[in-house]
């Protein structure tokens, strides 16, 4: 008789989830991948700095044990230290592996692969592709799983939406729900486990450095269904946006790790703040304490550049044939959307929301609080603490799928009982379920409108829990949260149909936005103490005796729970955290 | 108020017929089309005043690096993220890509295109995951060779101005064509040159090409495409060559 081989469902394409699904087909399991977008066109493809790993090629010293200590101290001593520890053992070996698939990796002279500075660091610790790091990277583990598609081993559901988890009666995770978003059909898929991979929730602020996939709607379902929402209020607000009507467009870290400048008019002159308040490390200085310095500067001393809120990045000074090697990717994006020349004009710039440490709790075998669920990649909660270092989320994202995909086959043959023993029902109902949701939200004829909820919201959470909290203003963005989750009671879509209607989709996603938005609202409030990119002015001090612990969120309609839980602090002890 | 006038080609589903909509949205500054489609779908309704459903389209990065937004814009195929309103002639005109089925509005769906990926074996066959040490040296002059062509996001702008593709034609296309030379210049992929070369020398491979050199014109990402289908031609050529005095 043929060996049973473990089948894996993942949910998003991007590096974590691509990651995860070669080591399960390698691992001897298939998979079925299910995305939102075809997973070449994944968020993983706007990473553009970098990829850190202590190659140590530049005879600086660097070492394991300095990234290791650079991404705790960076995080605030907030990270878990067992799986971030083990991240960067492994980083130098994921450079090889990627450069072994062919990522274009840039070189130096003797062919080798060239190193770069990223913040909150003082090495060359960071490959590069261009400005474009995240998009080779993705497209190799693309390629990659194509070739196992081409096998067999892998199958695609591209324009798909994961809608639900089914969980058996012992709340075991046996298989999902999605819904094809070309013709609204609601399916459900039987497995031996469930990788959510879904990346970050920037859209919850409207306009971030995010894409539009980006919702959180997943990690929201899940949280909705039980699994802990981890660290939530840790939002990583990057230092150097491009604002913009529709999203705000990262300008990489890497543009100050090639000798780019911040500043804006003092007194007449030009005043390079970051380099006078922080001579240490200067322009890079981690994204949190540049992000509060410009905010400093343009709210509070009122110096943004022409009186509104920007200030420039400034990268005229360099040699052109180094900028176009480097930062071609970024320098392109800024010329086509500002229409200025970065090479000669400096940038201008100002912070928006990146990236979410927290995320769904995971152990370190990446499983999450339900048994057969885990999670992978931005939505999990491990390894950046209160604040991610530039050029450690690409390096996170293939390590967590290195562990996820290996611990998901190793689950799926431990199990006592398999998918396929249970009787169809369980799968049955959780298809009649969400089929009602969606009746309900096509027959729905109220007033409201999704996307102008989404507006709402965005503007609610970008101006109360973002850089600078008070507690006031986070309490009145849940009860506003609020106001709006009854709006949503009333709306009615645009479009009833069935087929590729893209109202009923974004409908639903929103309804999940707004659960989460209250999970990260309300930890933010409670967390008294400023740390890493949660910075309150009423308590400006990182408290360690009280708040040296993950936030753990359970979902409630109504009130949801917060507890604490302690960080494993094995390796490394806090210090004052200072880059002076 | 200052307004901005779109003109959208919409169609329910492929087997339906099309039919324009116009719409006003509220100019802002440096706002892309992206920008007005949202408008539109926080107020659906035309010009004149009727209601409307939102209209479909696909996007994703809105940074074009992701080839999600294709569309032809004012007649020209490209990415509607990068379509800035203040650079283009009003009223708007919007249209789905035309070498591929519509699937709504300006949604089309261009599953040919990594199906080609696959056709091509665009990838470099690794031995495994494991940690087995470091990958080949690369002199930074075919660094830059190849990062150019890595570029490729399968956008089908190379396809949507080809003459030879089309629903009746099997073509590959350009830019599945230039993925062969990436691999085929990669130290490693190098090996796998001759078998890389097999699957374009068939039907709707290389000789479909019609050089009419559209493509390289139109590509966001500025890839050389018509060098690399000159340079497979010749790799080609000689391969067959070499095949016939092997045989």
């Amino acid at each position: 008789m043929a060996v049973r081989k473990p089948k894996i469902i993942v949910v998003g394409g991007g590096l974590a989830g691509l990651m995860t699904t070669i080591k399960v087909c390698e691992g001897g399991g298939t998979v079925q991948l299910f995305s939102v977008v075809p997973v070449k066109r994944s968020h993983s493809v706007c990473a553009q700095g970098g990829i850190n790993a202590a190659k140590n090629t530049k005879g600086e010293g660097d070492s394991i044990e300095k990234h290791f200590d650079d991404t705790i101290y960076g995080g605030d001593f907030l990270a878990n230290q067992e799986l971030p520890k083990r991240m960067c053992e492994a980083a130098p070996a994921i450079i090889d592996l990627l450069d072994r698939m062919g990522v274009m990796f840039n070189r130096t002279d003797e062919g080798n692969i060239d190193l770069r500075r990223f913040g909150g660091t003082l090495y060359h610790r960071t490959a590069f592709a261009g400005a474009t790091t995240g998009q080779q990277m993705l497209y190799a583990l693309d390629e990659q799983v194509r070739r196992f598609e081409s096998e067999n081993k892998v199958q695609k559901f591209e324009y798909w939406e994961f809608l639900s988890l089914i969980l058996d009666e012992n709340r075991i995770c046996r298989g999902m729900v999605a819904m094809n978003l070309y013709t609204l059909e609601i399916q459900s898929f039987a497995a031996d486990a469930v990788v959510l991979a879904t990346g970050g929730c920037g859209m919850i602020f409207g306009r971030s450095t995010n894409s539009t996939a980006c919702t959180g709607s997943a990690a929201s379902i899940a949280y909705q269904a039980g699994v802990h929402y981890a660290n939530g209020e840790f939002i990583q607000v990057h230092p150097t946006a491009i604002p913009g009507e529709d999203k705000h467009r990262l300008m990489s870290e890497s543009a100050r790790g090639e000798g780019g400048r911040v500043w804006t008019y003092k007194d007449g002159k030009p005043w390079y703040f970051l380099e006078e308040w922080y001579p240490k490390y200067g322009n890079l200085v981690p994204r949190d304490v540049a992000s509060r310095a410009i905010f400093k500067v343009v709210k509070e001393m009122g110096l943004g550049v022409e009186g509104k809120e920007l200030v420039y990045l400034d990268l005229s000074h360099l040699d052109r044939k180094k900028l176009d090697e480097k930062l071609g990717g970024i320098l392109e994006i800024y010329e086509k959307f500002v229409g200025d020349d970065p090479h000669k004009v400096p940038m201008k710039i100002f912070p928006a929301v990146h990236y979410s440490m927290g995320g769904l709790w995971i152990d370190t075998n990446h499983m999450t609080n339900i048994s057969g669920l885990f999670a992978v990649g931005e939505v999990d909660y491990q390894y950046h603490g209160a604040n991610r270092l530039g050029a450690n989320s690409l390096v996170s994202c293939v390590f967590g799928g290195m562990v996820t995909g290996p611990k998901t086959l190793e689950y799926a043959k431990g199990l006592q009982k398999a998918y396929e023993s249970f009787p169809s029902t369980l799968y049955d109902q959780a298809v009649l379920k969400q089929k009602s949701i969606h009746e309900g939200l096509l027959k729905s004829e109220g007033s409201e409108n999704p996307f102008k909820i989404h507006e709402d919201l965005g503007k609610l959470m970008t101006n109360h829990v973002t850089v600078i909290r008070y507690n006031d203003k986070l309490q009145k963005a849940d009860q506003e949260i609020l106001k709006l989750i009854e709006r949503y009671r009333h709306i009615s879509l645009s479009d009833t149909s069935y087929g590729a209607n893209p109202v009923l989709p974004f409908a639903r996603e929103l309804y999940n936005m707004l659960h989460l938005a209250r999970a990260i609202a309300i930890s933010a409030f409670h967390r008294n103490e400023s740390r890493g990119a949660h910075y309150k002015p009423d308590f400006p001090d990182r408290n360690d005796a009280e708040f040296l612990k993950t936030s753990k969120m359970s979902f409630h309609p109504e009130s949801p729970r917060l507890v604490y839980e302690d960080v494993d602090q094995r390796w490394i002890k806090p210090r004052p955290r200072k880059y002076v | 108020m200052k307004t901005v006038r779109f003109k959208i080609k919409r169609q329910q589903s492929l087997d339906t017929a099309p039919y324009w909509e116009e719409f006003e949205v509220p100019y802002r500054p440096g706002m892309n089309v992206i920008t007005a489609l949202y408008d539109i779908a926080k107020n659906p309704k035309t010009a004149d005043g009727k209601a409307t459903s939102a209209v479909a389209w696909d996007a994703n990065c809105l940074e074009e690096v992701c080839g999600a937004c294709t569309m032809i814009v004012n007649g020209k195929v490209r990415q509607s993220c990068s379509a800035l309103v203040d650079a283009l002639q009003q009223p708007i005109c919007l249209e789905p890509m035309t070498k591929f089925p519509v699937v709504r509005d300006l949604r089309v769906n261009r599953k040919r295109m990594f199906d080609a990926l696959k056709r091509v074996k665009a990838w470099i066959p690794i031995d495994g995951t494991y940690d087995l040490g470091e990958g080949p040296k690369l002199s930074p002059q075919d660094q830059h060779i190849g990062y150019a062509l890595s570029k490729c996001m399968t956008c089908g702008c190379c396809l949507e101005v080809c003459p030879q593709y089309h629903d009746r034609s099997p073509f590959v296309g350009a830019a599945a064509l230039s993925q062969v030379r990436l691999f085929n210049l990669h130290p490693t992929g190098k090996m796998q040159e001759e078998e890389r070369l097999e699957t374009i020398m068939g039907e709707g491979g290389i000789e479909d090409c019609g050089n009419a050199q559209n493509c390289v014109r139109v590509c966001p990402k500025d890839i050389p495409l018509t060098t690399s289908i000159a340079d497979l031609n010749r790799k080609t050529t000689a391969y067959a060559l070499k095949k016939f005095f092997r045989s």
